[in-house]
């Protein structure tokens, strides 16, 4: 028996192959795909999804794309599901292997849509790169074409006649999430990904975080795509445009363009959109300090009234800026919708302060004012739609887009990105702290929060800003930060499966945290359904956080009290956090939409 | 809110249902066949009610119900007809009968009548292949059908 040692020491169990005539030893129970990954082989995957950092693996072996030929079997066998056993024979990409994952590519493609051009994942789409480098020219199999309802809801379309059944989305929605919306329905030929009952999705208890979107290797699933509203209001002229960009944009975009995955472009996406003519360039930056202000202040004061002895206070307060989580709650846990922050997301407080504040200031009414919101996030589009963020029919935030949409419409506007000089925003909504920036990546926004509230509560300056111990990509983790000898135990969940968990010790009184920080997308925001694809590569997500926390460190103010523009905001307006204004402006209720069970006699 | 309509009695026997598979998950496909055998179907409601006990999203209950052709979404007739497509059957000509039932009943294959008599089903052989063709009403099997016997056969239960 062969070993070799891990990288704990440990020894395990090993197989002794043959791959492509290269003899190579891996542990026991190593599929033959990534057996060839480690000898540097490459076997083309189209089913297979593999987010290694994140512990998220989808392997049905559906698409038969990763067959491969093993020495005295009859058939050939799919590498992302046949481990290897000692002595085996393997070729990889021998005649009849290639002949058939080219049949099988060309199987696919026979029901499959052929208008590329026109698709909203042309340039973008794993099934088209495959086409493209297995050289199809022809397709040699003509036959019937599955058809299927498009369904449009708020923020996502789910277009299954471009759908493979790779079932990735069906993973992420059970699996990752545990929402449970999405599943493979009927059978053979009429088999699609649907909710239940074959119900639209805006029927269903999505939450729109667009994890689904974020793996789907097609156009089966896109973003409702918002970029020619934007394009009309920039050209009306009656209208004075502002936008905002939320942290996690800066810290992707750059991918759309080429450059290196974890490359900050702040400063030229400040520029684009300025170029794009958007009449103020602001931050989302600037709302993520406020909500620090009020979620903060909402914090000390339900953990004051706890420690004066008040029992009904709900603690541990949970943070409220995840529009993904917001929807997952109302759905699944509505009767504890009283503990979440009641705090609006920066993208509404944002809209509310630049509709009120911003809009008295400069004399534009409010009719006359268009807010855009870039977003790392399909969810966003929802959450400004949603009727209790407008005055009057009119709502705080107008547009919503995502990462990739600004990317296409600075594409489409010949703005020539990589070569754009570094600009900064404008103010006073475009000034914000290192504390704002982290709330992109998981673990972020409970770090700006301990920053204030810290400072506030113990009326002591804060030596050391960075908690390294909130940081990371574990899925749920937990820490003990001294607030000047009271320990605030904090918890911190990203993928909405492991929310779940959190939430459900709490409903079974078994949570001891005070706050707990949940973002629904694996990564926070930097992982978000509307950013650039990262095609099953994780170490993308990490490289965009480590961008998100470089960002911070090279920030003058790193606490969100310290902002000016903040200061002045509640000097000029709001009068201080949680104030009778801040609530009606910057602060939400939470809705009941459970599905309840009614028995009638 | 959507809300969901069951009533009290039939709901404490579709959770007992489930709880006599101690509400697992495994076995969904044996709650489902005894709780069609409940209703006669399975409709929407008693998807829900199935998911929540066993802990399993209703999309996937409804995966199950909508791949398995065993399992109906639409509530069957008083009278059920089910006419066998199986290999002997077939030859002998079950195609016809079963076109005639269509003409006169005026409904489809796995639908039913308005009034709610009679619903139409295909099943594959019942064993009675010396029978060919078969025609099932309920639990009552008659054999050796032909199309122009359809008629006497509906004018049984419609008396």
């Amino acid at each position: 028996m062969l070993f070799i040692s891990n990288n704990t020491g440990a020894k395990m169990e090993t197989v002794k192959i043959t791959i492509d005539n290269k003899v190579i030893e891996v542990a026991k129970g190593t599929t033959i795909l990534k057996a060839a990954k480690e000898a540097g082989i490459h076997i083309p995957t189209l089913c297979y999804l593999h987010l290694h950092d994140l512990n998220i693996e989808n392997k049905p072996a559906g698409c038969r794309i990763c067959v491969v030929e093993v020495e005295g079997r009859r058939n050939l066998a799919p590498a992302c599901v046949t481990e290897c056993l000692d002595g085996m024979v393997i070729n990889t990409h021998n005649i009849r292997v290639l002949n058939s994952r080219k049949t099988v590519l060309e199987l696919i493609l026979s029901d499959h849509p052929t208008d590329c051009l026109i698709c909203a994942k042309n340039g973008d789409c794993e099934l088209q790169t495959m086409a493209q480098e297995f050289g199809v020219r022809k397709i040699h199999y003509e036959g019937e074409q599955s058809t299927y309802r498009e369904d449009t809801s708020p923020a996502i379309i789910r277009d299954v006649d471009k759908c493979i059944m790779c079932r990735r989305c069906e993973m992420m929605c059970n699996e990752v999430q545990t929402v449970g919306v999405l599943s493979a329905v009927n059978r053979g030929f009429m088999s699609v990904v649907a909710p239940a009952f074959e119900m639209n999705l805006d029927h269903s208890e999505c939450t729109y975080c667009g994890q689904c979107v974020a793996v789907c290797p097609t156009g089966a699933l896109t973003e409702v795509d918002h970029t020619n509203q934007v394009i009309r209001a920039l050209a009306d002229p009656t209208k004075t445009v502002v936008v905002q960009t939320a942290p996690a944009v800066r810290a992707a975009l750059g991918e759309e363009f080429g450059m290196e995955p974890g490359t900050l472009v702040t400063g030229k996406l400040a520029a684009a959109l300025r170029r794009l003519g958007f009449n103020y360039v602001f931050d989302t930056d600037f709302a993520a300090d406020l909500t620090i202000m009020e979620e903060g202040t909402e914090l000390l004061d339900r953990l004051t009234r706890h420690l004066n002895g008040d029992k009904d206070v709900p603690l541990p307060i949970l943070t409220s800026c995840c529009p993904g989580w917001v929807n997952f709650f109302e759905h699944q846990f509505p009767d504890m919708r009283d503990i979440p922050s009641t705090a609006r997301s920066p993208q509404q407080m944002f809209g509310a302060i630049a509709k009120t504040y911003f809009a008295e200031k400069i004399g534009v009414k409010r009719d006359d004012m268009v807010v855009v919101s870039i977003m790392p996030c399909l969810a966003k589009k929802y959450e400004c739609q949603r009727e209790e963020f407008a005055t009057d029919g009119n709502p705080d935030v107008d547009f919503s887009i995502s990462t990739r949409e600004l990317a296409h419409l600075i594409k489409q506007s010949n703005i020539n990105f990589n070569d754009l000089e570094d600009e900064d925003f404008d103010n006073p909504l475009g000034e914000s702290t290192g504390a704002a920036v982290i709330f992109g990546t998981t673990g972020g926004v409970i770090e700006a929060a301990v920053r204030t509230a810290y400072e506030v509560h113990t009326g002591k300056k804060l030596e050391k800003v960075d908690f390294e111990e909130l940081r990371g990509m574990d899925f749920i983790r937990e820490a003990t930060i001294d607030f000047n000898g009271l320990p605030i135990r904090i918890g911190i969940a990203h993928g909405l499966g492991n929310a779940r968990k959190l939430l459900q010790d709490i409903k079974d009184g078994k949570s001891s945290f005070h706050a707990i920080e949940i973002m629904a997308c694996p990564g926070g925001c930097i992982g978000g359904g509307g950013q650039p694809l990262h095609h099953g590569d994780s170490s993308i997500l990490k490289a965009r956080q480590k961008a998100i926390y470089r960002e911070d460190a090279g920030k003058t103010i790193r606490k969100s009290h310290e902002n000016p523009y903040i200061i002045q905001l509640y000097e000029e307006f709001l009068g201080k956090p949680m104030s009778e204004k801040s609530h009606h402006l910057l602060h939400t209720h939470y809705f009941d939409k459970s599905k309840e069970i009614k028995v009638v006699e | 809110m959507a809300n969901i309509k069951l009533s009290a009695e039939k709901l404490d026997e579709l959770k007992a249902i489930c709880k006599s598979f101690k509400n697992d998950k495994g076995e969904l496909i044996n709650v489902l066949h005894k709780a069609q055998g409940l209703f006669g179907y399975l409709p929407a409601e008693v998807q829900e009610v199935i998911a929540k006990e066993l802990s399993v999203s209703v999309a996937h209950v409804y995966g199950v119900v909508s791949f398995y052709s065993f399992f109906t979404m639409l509530p069957k007739g008083e009278y059920p007809v089910s006419i066998c497509l199986g290999t002997a059957c077939y030859v002998r000509g079950a195609e016809k009968v079963i076109d005639e039932f269509k003409r006169i009943l005026n409904i489809n294959v796995g639908e039913t009548s308005p009034d709610g008599k009679f619903s139409l089903a295909c099943l594959r052989c019942v064993g009675a292949c010396g029978l060919a063709p078969v025609v099932l009403v309920g639990e009552k099997v008659y054999g050796r059908v032909a199309p122009d016997g359809v008629k006497d056969i509906v004018a049984e239960y419609t008396k």
